[in-house]
Formats: structure tokens, sequence, C-alpha cells
């Protein structure tokens, strides 16, 4: 069931990111540039989203747990830090090159694939470069 | 397309999306975490399946339909592998991208996700405007 339920939620995620056009770079940068020849988009993907979320965690604060498992696993993180201030520094200025944040770089594989290649190679590198200085610190 | 129901649309299919993973499951759904326990965690069947999906469902719709706004042309490797590397290293640093930060994170008005939102949306603004 939670493979079923996973799977599903990819899917489904993919396709809203594609139905609202997210998945185009060009579409990102046009919402970017606002000094430009702005298309308010992606502002409008997020906050229909968010509006849609914010319904869901009512719904959870009226349960003890989620339907599927014993506890909810929610991310409790709550300080402001230098960390959280440029890690979103550095994701900002990337997203703002390309276009590309996560989930579209990966859909970019299938879609525009002599783009997505170097952006998810390059995101593979980035992400295990952080992992591993993680680990080398932390010894 | 349409520049207002498209995005409308597609956002609440986001939402949705979220919503269900966390009552059923009990999580949210970050892309950038789940890319990272697919490639350094132990569990790895789960993210598989889920950036699978992803893949699937976000180049099937483009695949069968026409967009508006046509692809950019390949841009150059260098541009986009600067680019992948900040996304990559940024997101685990900050702890979340668009998905986990701006929508799950704004969903429960978490301070931090609301920060960081705020902040990675300032950088990619000025950094277009830069670049243009």
């Amino acid at each position: 069931m939670y493979a079923i339920i996973t799977l599903a939620a990819g899917l489904l995620f993919g396709l809203g990111l594609a139905y609202s056009e997210m998945t185009n770079p060009a579409v990102v940068i046009g919402f970017l540039d606002i000094f430009g020849d702005w298309n308010p988009s992606l502002i409008i993907v997020m906050a229909s989203a968010i509006a849609v979320g914010m319904i869901g965690y009512v719904i959870k604060g009226k349960r003890l747990t989620p339907l599927l498992a014993s506890k909810w696993q929610v991310p409790t993180l709550r300080n402001i830090d230098a960390k959280l201030i440029i890690g979103s520094s550095l994701f900002g200025i990337g997203w703002g090159i390309s276009g590309y944040c996560p989930g579209p770089g990966l859909t970019a594989l299938v879609n525009n694939p002599s783009e997505g290649f170097y952006f998810v190679a390059a995101l593979i590198a980035g992400s295990g470069l952080h992992y591993f200085q993680t680990r080398i610190t932390q010894k | 397309m349409d520049t207002i129901f498209n995005p409308l649309v597609g956002g609440l299919l986001i939402g949705l999306t979220t919503t269900i993973y966390l009552l059923s499951v009990g999580k949210v759904i970050g892309i950038s975490g789940i890319l990272s326990q697919l490639l350094f965690s132990k569990e790895r069947f789960l993210p598989f399946l889920f950036i699978a999906g992803l893949i699937i469902g976000g180049s099937a719709y483009g695949i069968l339909t026409e967009q508006t706004v046509a692809f950019p042309e390949a841009r150059s490797p260098l541009l986009l592998i600067v680019s992948g590397l900040l996304v990559g290293y940024g997101t685990r640093l900050g702890g979340g991208c668009t998905s986990g930060h701006g929508v799950c994170g704004i969903s429960r008005l978490s301070p931090r996700s609301i920060v960081a939102t705020l902040v990675f949306m300032a950088a990619a603004i000025i950094t277009v405007a830069a670049l243009n």
C-alpha cells in the first residue's frame, strides 16, 4: 500500500507540475523575471497548492496518527540559522540561472534530455558534495 | 494553455498530492530530500518509486499535449552544470526546495520554510534580473 501511494504521489505531483507548465524552465524564468515580461503562473501554482495543503494540516490536527502509519513524521525544526539562509540563497541563484528546481529538473531528463542530463548530473553531484561534507565534519 | 487556469489546476493537483501523502503516510513531500534519500540512504525503494512517478507524470502530460511556451533550445552545459551544483548543494544545506519549503512548509506555517522561500525567491529574482 505504501508503494502504491508513493508511486501515485510521484505521478500526480509530476502531472501537476506539467499541467501548470512548471516543468518548462522558460515559464519559470518568465515568473522570476519580475522586471521584464512577467508571467504570474508560479505564484498561482504555489498559492493554490498551499491553500489545499493548509486544509490537509487542519485535518492532521484532528487526528492522532496518519491513516497508514503509526506516527507523524513532519519536520519539527524551527531555528532559522546561517545554513538555512546560505543554502536557500545558493539554491535561489542556481534556480535563477537555469529555471530548474529539483522536480522540474528531473522531468527534464525526458522533456528536454540535452539539458536534463547535465543539470541532473550536477544536481546529484551537488547533493552528494553536501552529504559527504556532512559525513566528514561529523567524524 | 491558460496563464491562470492551468497553474491553478496544476497547483490544486500538487496540493492534493501533498495532502493525500501527508494524511496517509504522515510525511511531507520534499523533492530534494527524496532525491537525496534515493542516492544516499539505505531505504531506496520508496524514494525510487516517487522519483520514477514524478519523471513519468511530469513528462507524460507534456508529450501528450502541446505546451504554449516552447522549451528552451539546449543551453550551454556549463550553465546547466553550475545551476545543478548550486541547486543540489543549496537545497541540502538549506534543508529543502520549492516543494518541501515552498509548498509543504508554508502550508503548515513553518517559520523556517517561510524564511527559506522568501530567500530563494529573492535570490532567483535577482539572478534572473542580473543575467537579463
